[in-house]
């Protein structure tokens, strides 16, 4: 590596110190009124200027610390010598960045003991703008190009840049918001640290009581919470196995069908299946009022409570399990089936002793995905659920309920942690460091064996009614869209449609009058700039995970996965405790809500990847290296095709999870970055069902174009596999 | 590509971080139905020329964002919700003292809110505690419909009746207070106790039971009645009526932020939704309260208060955390725990 890297890096920061505003601006840089203020004005000023001209003098050693790096860019050195002086230069830099940034804040310094030491100060400073973003990232560049030279990291700058990427964001959007509301477990009404409180909140009856089991009594909301969990994650595993083997191994007609109709729940506002459920299977709904007329049995409410739940559940979450799975299914190489056959075991043995352990990635992180997802579920439990209390409800209730105690819902949400924890280690006990590789570079041009006929038996008993299950309950939502008041008057109307995206045509051209229009653009726009971020971001992460060998690796595998199993409703008031305040001050803009998408979703960008990629022979990457490819090469040329699958799976999912995420973003909307979702939810509470109905059917319309248009984008991977079709034709 | 992504981040920032400006505005926290809310907003924006800003959530969400937000309120104005989450944010110190010159002109209850939070909080409309019943259900059970108290523990509702619990819901505990106010502490838990036999949910919402009743997933709700005039409006068979034995309310309040960095537009906006004008709005998004200003007509669909037997509903002590917390801790241990009959 020559010295241009560092020196480009060095002199981008610099120039960002002198030519953009150090601090956000209040009406944000597209005016551009500060073009002219660079200088002297103390909102616009630069970082120099804010140094000489505000007298911000603790922003003066950073960028010493900048030029420092520039100095080390610069001086003729070796490679070690250059990378230790720059490995210096820019931590110094970043942890003096990081002191000023948390020690002085809106009301001067932020800690007592700050202000005894060094007195009370005239000038304070509000949240980074985008001089003081450049000059951070430009030092976290130049410290991994410092490690990479120093020979960390295989030497290799690109993967020396992903890793502090990649953790440095999570730390920054992940780690230090959920630490910061988790704190208050151990804290009193008034910050005072007290560790007893925990031990006080967590060791009581309503949270571990097991009286349910007895008969008599409900069980603690732990133990809910646990039940439900496993199984759900059991549940969905099954039967995203089951979908995932007749699409791929079977010759069942209907495969594309069936594969838009395991997404469809997915791409389902929350709200909309508990609401269905309730009027298919509820006191007054279809099948209760069927069996009364006909045999007199008398409704009962047995869909409130856990049974209604785990159902709502396994509707939501068997599409994720389904996404996680099919490329593992698909990846199973037909070679090593075929050399199991020829060894003359017959189809069942080997689906039994080959196909179903090298899917054990993938299944675990499946039920590891299926686990998470239950317990960090919000909006089902809350429909459905009744009486039976679980977690993340308990946790919601703890925050806007009538009891208010932030200190009671970070215990909750630290049990909840612990849950996730324990399920992340066992996943890992279970797939173990056994090798699941089958794509690897050596020709590879087996058949996919079909499926034992027991197997195939098994999987259609499952899969098939549950299909048509799905099909009876959307089809029920989806004529609610259409008709006066859903489970009372079935007049047929437009109306709903009407009320919510109609579009008058004036002089003036097009006016969109809809009530949803607003809502409905903002979700599209920030879904679709979260979504491409998402993926990327995930799969990057899952390949350093996989491929690369470097310290601390486990802590960011778990830190990977913080977010996705805290509840929705901690991350928006964590973002808000976060973010609400300098040095990072993003509460009411659109890009508090983007963050909150991309790294609430990621992790399953990075299970997915991770799932795949143990399936593709380091062979192959080793291959790459010996022709002289470097790390991105490999990773572009080699890596990412075969990733296909995956990459969909992270792109479909992070786009679709930012159009239906409700608890996270709660607090994070503002009136002028109204979502879909949140407008959804207030329709429910207003009983307008028919226009929540309807504006929930066109997003899922959207949803699944979008869904169509990533496939057709990403295009297939192509494995150099017979197709089945072509039975007996050339390779 | 990673510094693609690190590109893409900067410009992401460039493009989204655009607060609006300083002049002119209002941000409004709004906890009433979002009808009303986008009605106020555009009826003040006319009024006065002032831009309103408005974010629609419960109570409960707005205090917890409040409270998030204490070291650098983004909120000018919270208008709406149940009055206990307005004292419990005068109490916590998040909200500021405000005397409206139009304190004149409104009921005594509204004063009073004002008076016993220390004028941090004042009442813009107040409605009735008491029961929705799906009238459908009640014909195909012969049963009559509950009329007092009493008759919530008769054998024909038994398993019939939904209330919501009050460790989540603020409805559900203005009917323990009210309880408790009208018989006693240790006489409103006997009967807590009994009617447990008769519920089948403790719903985590206050608002969920009214709903059940509509759709017809239970018979009875303890709610408040305004709710029951809307559900009816929308074509469901629901009655409500009031308990003869009398009955507790709620006390919708509207609140001035702590520090709320355009204050001299939220008081325009405070004075400005007490009046007469302002508060027919409520009645227009179909939501039937009782506004505090004397002036405001009450609508025809509305429950009158004059038609019921209200308690003197001590809102300034039963509105305390402590007494709440203690009531409801209680309700926990004794009630909540109970075996489902």
């Amino acid at each position: 590596m020559t010295s241009r890297a560092p020196l480009a890096w060095s002199a981008a920061g610099l120039i960002a110190a002198v030519a953009l505003p150090w601090y956000a601006l209040q009406e944000g840089l597209d005016s551009g009124a500060w073009l002219t203020g660079l200088w002297s004005s103390e909102d616009y000023a630069s970082g120099f200027g804010q140094i000489v001209e505000q007298g911000r003098w603790w922003l003066a050693p950073v960028l010493l610390a900048l030029m420092a790096c520039l100095a080390a860019a610069l001086v003729p050195a070796t490679r070690q010598q250059r990378g230790t002086l720059l490995l210096i230069a820019s931590t110094a830099g970043l942890l003096l960045f990081v002191a000023q940034a948390l020690g002085i804040g809106l009301r001067g310094w932020t800690a007592a003991w700050l202000t005894g030491l060094f007195g009370e100060l005239e000038v304070r400073q509000v949240g980074l703008g985008a001089g003081g973003a450049v000059v951070l990232v430009a030092l976290l560049s130049l410290l991994s190009i410092g490690l990479a030279l120093r020979g960390n990291f295989g030497g290799d700058a690109f993967v020396a840049g992903a890793v502090t990427t990649v953790a440095a964001s999570i730390v920054l959007f992940t780690a230090w918001p959920i630490l910061r509301i988790l704190v208050q477990a151990f804290q009193d009404g008034d910050g005072v640290l007290a560790p007893v409180l925990l031990l006080e909140r967590l060791a009581t009856e309503k949270i571990w009581s097991l009286r349910c089991l007895s008969g008599g009594g409900r069980c603690g909301v732990a133990w809910n919470t646990l039940f439900l969990a496993i199984g759900c994650g059991v549940g969905t595993t099954v039967l995203g196995l089951a979908f995932a083997l007749i699409v791929t191994r079977t010759s069942f007609g209907f495969k594309k069908t069936l594969r838009v109709l395991t997404v469809l729940p997915i791409v389902t506002p929350p709200f909309v299946i508990g609401l269905a459920l309730i009027l298919v299977f509820g006191r007054a709904g279809l099948v209760n009022q069927f069996l009364e007329w006909s045999m007199g049995i008398e409704p009962t409410r047995w869909i409130y409570g856990f049974h209604g739940v785990f159902l709502a559940q396994l509707f939501a979450f068997t599409p994720v399990a389904f996404l996680v799975l099919i490329g593992v299914v698909e990846g199973v190489s037909p070679t090593l089936e075929e050399a199991s056959q020829t060894l003359r075991a017959d189809r069942w043995a080997t689906f039994t002793t080959v196909s179903l352990p090298l899917m054990r990635p993938g299944l675990a992180n499946a039920f590891l995905v299926g686990f998470i997802e239950s317990i960090a579920d919000f909006g089902n439990p809350i429909v459905l659920g009744g009486d039976y209390g679980v977690l993340s409800t308990e946790i919601y209730f703890a925050v806007v309920g009538a009891q208010l105690d932030y200190g009671r819902a970070a215990s909750l949400a630290l049990l909840l942690l612990v849950f996730a924890l324990g399920a992340f280690f066992l996943q890992r006990r279970i797939v173990g460091t056994g090798s699941y590789a089958t794509i690897s570079g050596k020709g590879d041009s087996g058949l996919p064996t079909p499926l034992p006929a027991a197997a195939r038996r098994a999987a259609a008993c499952v899969a098939l009614p549950w299909a048509a299950f799905t099909l009876i309950l959307y089809g029920f939502a989806f004529v609610g869209g259409f008709v006066k008041v859903w489970g009372r008057d079935y007049t047929p109307t437009l109306d709903h449609y009407a009320k919510a995206f109609a579009v008058e045509h004036t002089a003036d051209g097009l006016i969109w009058t809809g009530a949803a229009w607003n809502s409905f653009w903002t979700t599209l726009k920030l879904a679709a700039i979260a979504a491409p971020l998402t993926a990327a971001l995930g799969l990057i992460a899952a390949w350093l995970l996989v491929r690369q060998r470097f310290a601390g690796r486990a802590a960011l595998e778990f830190a990977t996965m913080l977010s996705f199993a805290v509840p929705g409703t901690v991350i928006g008031v964590a973002y808000v405790f976060a973010f609400n305040v300098p040095p990072i001050e993003i509460t009411g803009t659109a890009m508090i809500i983007v963050l909150c998408f991309i790294f609430r979703n990621m992790p399953v960008g990075v299970r997915a990847g991770m799932a795949a990629m143990s399936q593709i022979d380091r062979s192959l990457d080793e291959a790459s290296l010996t022709l002289r490819g470097r790390a991105p090469q490999t990773l572009f040329y080699v890596v990412l095709p075969l990733l296909r699958p995956a990459l969909v799976g992270a792109l479909v999912y992070g786009f679709v999870r930012a159009v239906t995420t409700v608890s996270a973003v709660v607090f994070l909307v503002t009136a002028e970055y109204e979502l879909a979702t949140t407008y959804i939810i207030l329709r429910v509470i207003n009983g307008d069902y028919g226009l929540a109905i309807a504006y929930s059917c066109a997003l899922i319309v959207l949803m699944l174009a979008v869904i169509l248009l990533i496939q057709f984008a990403v295009g297939e991977r192509r494995l150099g596999r017979r197709a089945v079709a072509l039975k007996g034709g050339p390779a | 590509m990673t510094t693609g992504i690190r590109l893409a981040a900067g410009a992401l920032a460039l493009v989204l971080a655009t607060p609006a400006s300083a002049q002119g505005v209002v941000n409004v926290y709004c906890s009433v139905q979002v009808e009303w809310c986008t009605l106020a907003a555009n009826e003040f924006q006319k009024a006065s020329g002032i831009k309103v800003s408005m974010t629609q959530k419960g109570s409960g969400e707005t205090i917890a964002q409040l409270k998030a937000e204490a070291q650098n309120p983004k909120g000018d104005v919270w208008f709406g919700g149940t009055g206990d989450p307005h004292l419990q944010a005068a109490e916590e110190n998040l909200t500021e003292p405000y005397k409206s010159p139009r304190m004149a002109d409104l009921h005594p209850w509204a004063v009073k809110q004002n008076t016993d939070s220390g004028g941090k909080t004042v009442g813009i409309y107040a409605g009735a505690l008491g029961f929705g019943f799906n009238t459908e259900l009640l014909a195909k059970k012969n049963a009559k419909a509950p009329a007092c108290w009493a008759d919530l523990l008769k054998p024909e509702f038994k398993a019939e009746i939904q209330m919501a619990n009050p460790n989540s819901s603020g409805t559900a505990y203005v009917a323990i207070a009210t309880l408790v106010q009208l018989m006693g502490e240790e006489e409103a838990f006997k009967y807590l106790k009994k009617m447990h036999a008769s519920i089948n949910a403790y719903t985590r919402s206050g608002t969920a039971p009214m709903k059940a009743v509509a759709r017809g997933e239970t018979m009875v709700s303890i709610s408040f009645v305004h709710d029951g005039v809307t559900e009816a409006l929308a074509g469901f068979p629901v009655k409500t009526a009031t308990p003869c034995e009398g009955t507790g309310y709620e006390i919708g309040s509207m609140s001035l932020v702590k520090g709320a960095r355009n204050m001299a537009n939220a008081k325009k906006f405070y004075d400005w939704a007490l009046t007469p004008e302002a508060q027919k709005l409520g009645a227009q998004a179909k939501q039937f309260q009782v506004p505090s200003n004397k002036a405001t007509p009450l609508p025809p669909e509305a429950p009158k208060f004059a038609d019921m037997k209200l308690i003197d509903y001590d809102q300034a002590k039963y509105g305390k955390s402590a007494e709440r917390k203690r009531l409801i801790a209680r309700w926990d241990s004794e009630v909540g725990s109970l075996p489902k009959p």
